[in-house]
């Protein structure tokens, strides 16, 4: 093992975790992604991400999930991946003439 | 230079009063020292935000004193204009954290525990005063207390059940506290005088259930349940340790100095 690697695994050892936060701002709203904290469990991680997140009434429920457990697209893909929608505007339903009952769609 | 000191009323009501909001400043006080030095930073956060909760029901508490005595003394001439003496917190929430600074988190989680729950059984009695207002008080500081409890009660079980280093100190932690909580528990005048006139329980009704909470904790954490000891202390009737001086030093500079400042 190279001097890179163990000093990765020590910090591993010593370090808590990483979880992502998620706060619901009021009933009836999404969860919102709203940044990160460190914890050594599940309940650990729930109680601070109440106290870092939520100290300014920002909300009424919190999700944490472990960053490990993210399967995020990868930023090499973002071109072929998102680029192309870049002109296709006919996506949006907005070329269609409503019917006036149908109200605010 | 320096501003006068002010004397505060030995009614009892007063007096019951000043002991719940003093020992919620003074606790406050010392947990704020943990501010920007916490284990971690998530931590640190946490532990300032009970800090400030605490903070909170002291002024609550110190502006009822306030009106209830009838003297014009507002909660910050109560919180910072007292002689040592005129402080009526019980004596645990005034020993220092640890040995150096901040002090040991052990110590400070499990302090925390104890009168977080003591705090808890006694808002929830709070909600049924004769007082209108020290019931508003508690119906809002019995949440805070919870969350304190739960946080505290945490801590103690991962230590307390945790490395041979963690649950030491836990120990140690454990024999140097307990001699402490005898005092939350002793009924004098003061809280019999409340108890007559419906406005807060007497303290030695919460002795039991305090212990079943603390007994309970203490098995789940593996920490032995500490024996009763003759000794009892006396911060609420105003007679303290020699830590008290150095803590109101610290709280009193300002005030003391710059007569009515703010910010």
């Amino acid at each position: 093992m190279n001097q890179k690697q163990n000093a990765a695994n020590q910090s591993s050892l010593n370090e808590w975790p990483l979880w992502e936060v998620f706060v619901r701002s009021k009933s009836g709203l999404d969860h919102k992604h709203c940044g990160s904290l460190h914890a050594a469990d599940a309940p650990m991680a729930i109680q601070l991400a109440r106290d870092v997140y939520t100290r300014r009434l920002e909300g009424c429920s919190v999700w944490v999930v472990r960053s490990d457990q993210i399967v995020a697209s990868d930023p090499a893909d973002k071109g072929m991946y998102f680029d192309p929608m870049e002109d296709k505007v006919y996506r949006h339903p907005t070329f269609y003439k409503l019917p006036s009952e149908v109200d605010h769609m | 230079m320096t501003t006068p000191s002010i004397q505060v009323q030995q009614a009892p009501t007063v007096q019951y009063l000043l002991r719940l909001g003093d020992t919620a400043l003074i606790l406050g006080q010392r947990l704020g020292e943990w501010c920007g030095h916490a284990p971690v930073l998530e931590e640190d956060i946490a532990l300032s935000n009970i800090a400030l909760d605490l903070i909170g029901q002291s002024r609550a508490l110190l502006s009822r004193v306030g009106q209830l005595e009838g003297l014009g003394h507002h909660e910050d001439q109560l919180a910072f204009l007292r002689e040592e003496r005129d402080y009526r917190n019980v004596t645990m929430a005034e020993l220092p954290n640890g040995p150096g600074r901040p002090g040991d988190f052990a110590f400070t989680v499990l302090r925390n525990a104890m009168l977080a729950t003591w705090f808890r059984l006694l808002w929830e009695r709070l909600g049924d005063s004769s007082d209108s207002e020290l019931a508003a008080i508690a119906g809002k500081a019995v949440k805070e207390a919870r969350y304190h409890q739960q946080h505290s009660c945490d801590w103690v079980v991962r230590l307390g059940d945790g490395t041979e280093e963690s649950a030491r100190r836990m120990r140690a932690a454990l024999d140097t506290l307990w001699r402490y909580s005898a005092e939350l528990f002793e009924s004098d005048d003061v809280d019999a005088a409340a108890a007559a006139n419906g406005l807060g329980p007497r303290w030695d009704a919460l002795r039991e259930p305090w212990l079943a909470e603390m007994r309970e904790l203490l098995a789940e954490a593996k920490l032995p349940m500490p024996a009763d000891t003759a000794f009892r202390s006396t911060g609420k009737r105003g007679v303290h340790t020699e830590h008290m001086g150095y803590i109101l030093a610290d709280m009193q500079y300002l005030q003391r100095a710059y007569p009515g400042g703010v910010w």
